[in-house]
């Protein structure tokens, strides 16, 4: 078997969404370079719906795959549907992950939650801070 | 399409390897401790390819041990060093920072039994002097191994120099020849290297087959318990097939070192003048004692595994020494071990090639690589910063 689904591969050779974002309602980035991956997700937000969404991936092969799949996950929704987002979202439209490789999708929805609370705190929105990953580099990092 | 440039992994078995063993399946097929007549033939034929290997290395036919690999054999030599020490109250090993998992892990098991390890370092060049080996040898010191030629990087250390200080102390001397053997010459005489592993599929030959060389008088501890076979050392019915396949390859290979070495270099500079043209990258290793076939670059802005994967979609099969491919988090050892950052060593391709690649397919491999590296810095977040100079560059 190969180490990655037909999903991941398609994502991760066609990436969606791919790139920057001048003026972006909210930006997101997490990971550490020392740790081999970093994300990046940009959002356009408008009437409380993502309009838009790019993103930009140092990292692996599942790291561009789940930030590409996390991105078109949430193009569309409502803020407040995109903050009940999950890795396990991610895992799941992509027909799973490698059991090494899960953190990238952890690191996805990591990326989407700060972008969210760049958001908030860009337009004054009050948040309850527990929602947020606490920390702007990787948790699972071993460094 | 498709381009085998991952021969540090494996190669491809040579005609001229297939053709050895198959008589070794289906017509000579006794096992050569039967004492029948097509069991004896069985034991000639591999007295012979053990004579062989041994005219070879430059070395006696006892003195040669068919293991199951270099892995096996790293170990055995390590192991039978140590244990020899011990008895002599010596229990201090000499190594380098970026040798094989095979010779790490077994140095590891030993700090564990209560042995003292020094790891010598690499250096940027990924050299180690001979100099440093005389000045880390202590009354107590009972090995010092240091590998041939890294497999990662491709350096080839100062093994005769190493192995004139280890004998004028004392000391043995082992060295792991896996990525040398067949591809450099070996002479464990004029070299004075005591003990030496070698791995059959690195030349051509099988899987799963290999050589220990340990000079005559060094006493060998048993890995493999069981029959009486390699002279008691070994036990375990040997692979004759894989044997007679891995020493046609092993002569093949040698015959023809001269001519396969000037073509694979050949190819090997214009890879790297080709991917020396990507800006901010960094060949790893000495370039001059490099082996012929080893090309290692480090890409700053991106990440191995992704540059391997999309190599692979244009037909490149590659490796990479990023953490994304050993399943771990961190980086390659031997990368490190060369003072690469962990930022920089995740960025790391290692192209090995052989005397069937050409020059077309060194062409389509620097226009392929150059065309992944640079889609994937236009989606890295890390390139963007470098670019705009929000971070500094490390690879200038």
């Amino acid at each position: 078997m190969a180490l990655y689904s037909d999903k991941v591969m398609d994502h991760f050779l066609n990436p969606r969404n791919v790139g920057s974002m001048d003026n972006a309602s909210g930006v997101g980035e997490v990971g550490n370079a020392k740790c081999g991956d970093i994300m990046k997700i940009y959002l356009k937000i408008e009437d409380d719906i993502i309009e838009d969404v790019k993103f930009e991936t140092f990292g692996c092969g599942s790291a561009i795959a789940s930030s590409s799949m996390a991105t078109e996950l949430i193009k569309g929704k409502k803020v407040s549907e995109a903050l009940e987002f999950t890795n396990k979202a991610v895992v799941e439209a992509l027909d799973g992950l490698p059991p090494q490789k899960v953190h990238c999708s952890v690191l996805a929805e990591e990326a989407i939650k700060m972008a969210l609370k760049d958001y908030y705190d860009k337009n004054g929105i009050a948040y309850d801070c527990s929602v947020f990953p606490s920390c702007d580099s990787c948790s699972h990092c071993h460094h | 399409m498709r381009i085998y440039a991952d021969n540090a992994a494996t190669t491809k078995m040579s005609k001229t390897a297939i053709e050895a063993m198959l008589p070794y399946m289906d017509k000579i097929y006794a096992n050569p401790s039967s004492l029948h007549t097509l069991g004896q033939l069985a034991k000639e034929e591999l007295d012979a390819a053990r004579a062989s290997v041994a005219k070879l290395l430059g070395a006696q036919p006892n003195e040669i041990i068919f293991t199951s690999g270099g892995s096996e054999a790293d170990n055995q030599a390590i192991i039978s060093a140590a244990k020899l020490g011990e008895r002599k109250g010596k229990k201090h090993i000499i190594s380098t920072a970026f040798e094989h998992h095979a010779v790490l892990h077994t140095l590891d098991k030993l700090k564990k039994q209560g042995f003292e390890i020094t790891l010598l370092d690499v250096h940027e060049n990924g050299i180690v002097t001979p100099q440093q080996v005389a000045d880390a040898i202590r009354e107590d010191t009972c090995l010092v191994t240091v590998m041939f030629a890294n497999n990662e990087i491709g350096t080839i250390q100062p093994i005769k120099e190493i192995g004139a200080v280890c004998r004028q102390k004392g000391v043995l001397f082992h060295t792991d020849a896996v990525q040398a053997a067949g591809h450099l010459h070996i002479d464990v005489e004029d070299m004075n290297i005591d003990m030496l592993s070698l791995s059959g599929h690195k030349f051509h030959g099988p899987k799963g087959v290999g050589v220990l060389y340990a000079k005559k008088g060094i006493p060998l501890v048993n890995i493999i318990e069981g029959g009486a076979q390699e002279k008691g050392r070994r036990a375990g019915t040997e692979n004759i097939p894989a044997i007679m396949g891995m020493t046609a390859a092993l002569e093949e290979a040698c015959d023809n070192m001269a001519e396969n070495s000037a073509k694979v270099q050949k190819l090997r500079d214009r890879l790297i003048d080709g991917l020396s043209v990507i800006p901010h990258s960094v060949l790893n290793g000495d370039r001059e004692n490099r082996l012929p076939n080893n090309v290692s670059f480090c890409f700053e802005g991106i990440e191995g595994e992704a540059l391997l994967l999309l190599l692979d979609a244009k037909g490149v099969c590659a490796s990479s020494g990023s953490a994304c491919t050993s399943g771990s988090l961190d980086p390659s050892h031997v990368l490190l071990a060369i003072g690469r950052p962990h930022e920089i060593a995740h960025g790391s391709l290692r192209l090995s090639l052989c005397e069937e690649n050409t020059e077309e397919e060194v062409e389509y491999i620097i226009r392929a690589v150059t065309q992944v590296v640079t889609y994937l810095r236009s989606i890295s977040p890390v390139w963007s910063k470098l670019v705009s100079g929000e971070q500094e560059f490390i690879i200038k």
